[in-house]
């Protein structure tokens, strides 16, 4: 297996370009809608609920929303949008006959799906405080674990994109995978509410440990086990981004 | 002379498919080397493998004196690649699309912007350098595409099919800027079908089918070789053809049955055709090209 090098930055810029170019057709988009569910779930659905965990319900929500709109950034920009560089517009062909590698090429298009879940979470974060629903210094760190987890969402997509026949394909993506976890993560609702076998299984998608996190982060219930939890991320990240290394490898070199 | 390339053994298998056969070649450091073949001949596919996109199933390659496998990276740095394929950046414009480029093999800014406004200036494109790639006419495609191929100096420029879809104008701007880095000793491969492309630009010739280098030479000597001086062509009737066929054979002279005519090489001069002048039959000598070179080695079917 071949690892990536320094220059996977040059594809990164490559994508930083064409987003600073381009960023007004998608990006407003993109932060509209989870203000939109914070909103709307948060005031309104929120007005039934009452109190999760003590917490008002707009407050439970604001770090889930967070997290899974990071992940919807990571999971476009590394399905979509790297199937349409490497699908139709041929662009990863011309760049691998540049010094660049493979491996170069798709560590950039990780990094830059990061990249992007870096941006929405720290702007959906941003919006949040101004709701004043963030109480903890320790919310600073959040950034970092959106980056993080978009390593593992941008991963897991440009995984996936390496396996699919045709664009159509990322439906079930969308349906299959990326929707339950919005469900079933503990963005909207505690993962106490599902018996016991739900559980434990939701601990084994990878939004369940990011949620978690980013909840402790911005509430400041921060204590040692969090590094479990942080750990169990990392791991995800550096097997998801190995494995789209080998298996994107495979499909562009033949 | 130097081997700027060289290939040994050099096999390509798709599955099924055997696209190069055990092509062994030594390009020259500063030659201009045409690939002719028909399309699905491996020409593509050899390519690929010389300019470290595509790992050969078997056999070596050596540019500059070091294995491409182990120097990949630093082959690289070196050439510059023109696709048949257009994949210009849709995302970025005309200037971003060369200095996205330029980027990519490590050109600090203020140099590549020098680089830019040459190329652009040199290839016509001056106006069009805030463009986005949809507003540009096929033709400026392509001329962007030998840009962006270099923009990086290279040593060694591979051309896939560059004039494809040029017109006149710009086809011979393209064959003046060839001729330039001709000047300048950069090796060119060139990919053409372009009969009259890879005579007038190339000092050696390969011809490839079916994955094998069936003729290499320059071009005239391919010519001499292969067809003689002139082609005698005979227009022939269905029920005259046997006949002539048979008079052919029975002279023992090189012809080829191509169907409504036939043509007749290695001659030379009429009296050699006899009796098959005159006759009612339409006779004409013309001078012999690379295409008639092409098709004897080649064939006339389509086979894809």
């Amino acid at each position: 297996m071949k690892l990536f090098s320094w220059r996977c930055i040059r594809m990164w810029q490559r994508n930083k370009d064409v987003f600073v170019r381009l960023w007004h057709s998608e990006a407003p988009g993109a932060i509209a809608e989870p203000i939109l569910i914070l909103v709307a779930m948060g005031l309104g659905l929120g007005a039934y609920v009452g109190l999760v965990d003590g917490q008002p319900y707009i407050e439970f929500i604001a770090p889930g929303i967070i997290a899974s709109y990071a992940m919807f950034s990571a999971s476009f920009e590394c399905t979509y949008g790297t199937f349409f560089r490497m699908e139709y517009q041929k662009t990863f062909d011309a760049i691998i006959a540049t010094p660049l590698s493979v491996e170069d090429v798709i560590a950039g298009e990780v990094f830059w799906g990061a990249t992007r879940s870096m941006l929405t979470g720290t702007v959906i974060l941003a919006i949040a405080a101004a709701f004043q629903l963030v109480h903890s210094p320790w919310a600073a760190l959040i950034p970092l674990v959106c980056f993080l987890q978009g390593v593992v969402f941008a991963s897991i997509g440009v995984f996936y994109t390496s396996l699919v026949p045709a664009v159509y394909t990322f439906n079930y993506y969308f349906t299959l995978f990326i929707t339950p976890m919005f469900f079933f993560s503990g963005v909207f609702f505690p993962l106490s509410s599902f018996p016991q076998i739900v559980q434990t299984l939701s601990w084994i998608i990878p939004l369940t440990p990011v949620v978690h996190l980013t909840r402790s982060l911005v509430s400041g219930n921060v204590h040692l086990g969090l590094l479990w939890v942080f750990g169990l991320v990392l791991l995800f990240a550096a097997a998801f981004f190995l494995l789209s290394l080998v298996t994107m490898r495979r499909r562009l070199v033949v | 002379m130097v081997a700027v390339i060289k290939t040994k053994d050099l096999s390509k298998r798709f599955k099924t498919v055997l696209a190069v056969d055990r092509v062994s070649l030594e390009i020259e450091e500063g030659e201009c080397f045409g690939l002719l073949g028909p399309n699905g001949a491996g020409k593509t596919s050899l390519i690929r493998m010389v300019t470290a996109v595509s790992p050969p199933t078997e056999g070596e390659i050596w540019v500059q004196g070091r294995s491409l496998e182990q120097c990949a990276r630093e082959t690289k740095a070196v050439m510059g690649v023109v696709p048949q394929l257009d994949n210009l950046d849709p995302d970025l414009t005309v200037l971003q699309n060369l200095m996205t480029f330029a980027r990519y093999f490590n050109i600090p800014k203020k140099v590549a912007r020098q680089r830019c406004s040459d190329l652009l200036a040199l290839l016509k494109l001056e106006d069009k350098r805030d463009s986005a790639i949809r507003e540009l006419s096929g033709g400026m495609r392509r001329r962007l595409l030998i840009a962006r191929g270099l923009i990086n100096n290279p040593r060694i420029v591979i051309l896939d099919e560059p004039t494809i879809g040029l017109d006149p104008q710009a086809r011979h701007l393209v064959w003046h800027k060839l001729t330039e880095l001709d000047a300048q000793g950069v090796t060119r491969i060139l990919c053409t079908h372009n009969m009259d492309e890879a005579a007038t630009l190339c000092d050696r010739v390969a011809i490839m089918y079916e994955g094998r280098i069936l003729g290499l030479d320059s071009p005239a000597a391919l010519v001499a070789r292969h067809v003689g001086r002139e082609v005698w062509e005979i227009q022939v009737d269905p029920e005259d053809r046997d006949r002539v066929l048979a008079w052919l054979e029975s002279r023992c002279l090189d012809f080829e049955d191509a169907g409504t005519h036939v043509y007749v090489f290695h001659l030379d001069s009429e009296h050699a055709l006899g009796e098959l002048v005159g006759d009612g039959r339409r006779v004409r000598q013309r001078p012999a090209t690379l295409e008639d070179v092409f098709f004897r080695l080649t064939g006339r079917l389509l086979v894809e």
